[in-house]
């Protein structure tokens, strides 16, 4: 008893905050926002990892520069948010197809470790240049949904970000799931992925299709920074923590499942808020994600939805 | 002979093919006339599969490789599919990820005409094995079922060429002969000219109309299959049966 008393302790964890009903559910509906905008980052990743293989970690990059620019459109412009964001959407489209053109198709398709190295490369060269050109200090950009709650408990309350941000990452989901399974450019996606010379050989142009994997993926990233940065403030490293939140749930979820993504950003958020609230450990909110993606890698490689490869010779 | 006169459906002259810097095929000509079975026989390392990776650009290649009349050679292998050439690679022609349907629909991407549906139904009935596992991934297939997929996924394209590196390649013997004789229908029902490549030099001297022999990159014997087969000296220095 004493020694359980005093790792409590250390935790601070005391009877009255665990017992608090409307603690647990007010860190759960803040669990379930949070997931949700760490899922559609995912998303992005889980696109570009169907169709090439490997993760980019550029995607960050070119969801922070689609941030600044919803911002820019937004906050200066004056465009209502819902419309700045679905601009820079398509913008940091543009730049994710001029991107992928210029430092990336070059490189042959199916030699990953090298891509992987350029986009890391990517990733330092974008952040930076957002820094030079929006500088360091932290602004912030206002939330696509309307403030207030619908439903409040307490201290609970499920606002209209949470269901915004939820509902926003379904319908993603919904779509790239059609698109993925209905659609001809959907199967050219999977047909490169799963055999590239074959893909050539049924006519299918990879670099394009590749590139369009790229706009995609930006898209998503910078809908799911626009859901992320109005929680947070938005400064030149902002997405690089959300990138390693959103990679967990990409691991938890089987980097190559769109449902996984978000059951894993879901987890992975919800998981978040209860040990910080409950553990205190806001320090070791990041080395938990870390924590979460060593331990997948660990016992099941494939995460909860991925698919193993199955092949008969 | 005419040959020179009026030019062979497949006209193949000089090509040449290198891996980086080594030179692997050194100038080979050869043709196929519209509807013809030819194959290309030789042993390991004589350049078989090169020569049909050249014919798709999948390596790079000089010389001339004209269809119908019209060049290929500097086109782009999404070009060449779209000229009507299809080929099924050696070993693994599938897409492992996705299901037996999905890779007939693959095989038809450059089609957007209304009968692919009924081209696919088509070859499911050819094919009855691949009709019972449609919804399953290719990948959990038996070699021999993958083999005939990879060709099903070829013939979704209605090729004008089809181009066919080692179709036996780990079939069984049965298996085998019921392929070549699929094939050999096939080219009497569509007209479809083939090259094929293959060990099997008399199963498959039996169902072609020309052959060629490769020798480390080069043509070093052509004729009628019948001619090739029949012929004893030629079967012992080149055939090995």
């Amino acid at each position: 008893m004493v020694v359980l008393a005093s790792v409590l302790g250390v935790f601070d964890i005391t009877l009255d905050k665990l017992s608090n009903g409307e603690l647990w559910l007010a860190q759960f509906f803040r669990g379930l926002s949070d997931g949700a905008t760490y899922a559609s980052v995912a998303l992005a990743l889980v696109m570009i990892y169907k169709s090439t293989g490997f993760i980019n970690f550029a995607q960050g990059s070119l969801a922070l520069l689609g941030v600044y620019l919803a911002y820019i459109f937004s906050v200066e412009q004056g465009l209502p948010v819902a419309v700045a964001v679905v601009c820079a959407m398509a913008a940091s489209s543009v730049v994710a197809m001029f991107v992928e053109r210029v430092f990336i198709r070059p490189f042959p398709p199916d030699h990953v470790l090298p891509l992987v190295i350029v986009t890391l490369g990517l990733l330092l060269i974008i952040d930076s240049a957002v820094g030079i050109v929006w500088g360091f200090r932290t602004r912030s950009l206002p939330s696509m949904f309307p403030s207030g709650a619908p439903i409040e408990w307490g201290i609970a309350q499920l606002t209209w970000r949470t269901i915004g941000n939820l509902g926003t990452v379904f319908a993603v989901v919904g779509l790239l799931y059609l698109l993925l399974s209905r659609t001809k450019v959907g199967l050219a996606f999977r047909a490169v992925s799963s055999n590239l010379e074959s893909a050539r050989l049924v006519g299918i142009r990879v670099g394009p299709t590749l590139g369009f994997g790229w706009a995609l993926a930006a898209a998503i990233g910078t809908l799911g920074g626009a859901l992320v940065v109005p929680d947070l403030l938005l400064e030149p490293s902002i997405m690089l923590r959300v990138l390693i939140f959103s990679l967990a749930a990409a691991a938890l979820g089987g980097l190559d499942s769109l449902v996984g993504a978000v059951i894993g950003g879901l987890v992975v958020g919800l998981a978040r808020n209860l040990l910080v609230t409950f553990l205190d450990l806001s320090e070791l909110a990041l080395a938990t994600a870390v924590a979460v993606i060593l331990v997948v890698l660990l016992v099941r490689p494939t995460g909860l939805f991925g698919s193993t490869r199955v092949e008969r010779v | 002979m005419s040959a020179a006169v009026s030019p062979a459906y497949l006209e193949v002259a000089g090509l040449k093919a290198a891996y980086g810097d080594i030179q692997v095929l050194h100038g080979i000509d050869f043709s196929v006339d519209e509807g013809q079975i030819a194959v290309i026989l030789g042993a390991n390392g004589a350049r078989k599969t090169t020569t049909l990776r050249a014919l798709c650009a999948m390596v790079t290649t000089e010389g001339s490789i004209r269809l119908g009349g019209e060049e290929l050679a500097g086109q782009r292998t999404a070009d060449i599919v779209r000229r009507g050439v299809a080929h099924v690679p050696q070993g693994r022609g599938t897409f492992p990820d996705l299901s037996v349907e999905e890779n007939l629909m693959a095989g038809a991407y450059v089609r957007s005409d209304a009968d692919v549906r009924a081209d696919m139904e088509q070859w499911f009935e050819t094919f009855p094995v691949l009709g019972e596992r449609r919804t399953q991934a290719a990948g959990s297939l038996s070699g021999g079922e993958q083999q005939m997929l990879a060709i099903a996924r070829a013939l979704m394209l209605r090729p004008s060429l089809l181009l066919l590196d080692e179709p036996s390649l780990g079939l069984a013997p049965m298996i085998t002969r019921s392929l070549f004789e699929q094939l050999t229908a096939i080219n009497a029902a569509a007209g479809t000219t083939m090259l094929v490549v293959e060990q099997n030099a008399s199963l498959a001297l039996g169902v072609a109309d020309v052959a060629y022999v490769l020798e480390a990159g080069e043509v070093a014997l052509s004729g009628p299959a019948s001619e090739l087969a029949a012929d004893d000296n030629v079967r012992r220095a080149y055939l090995g049966y």
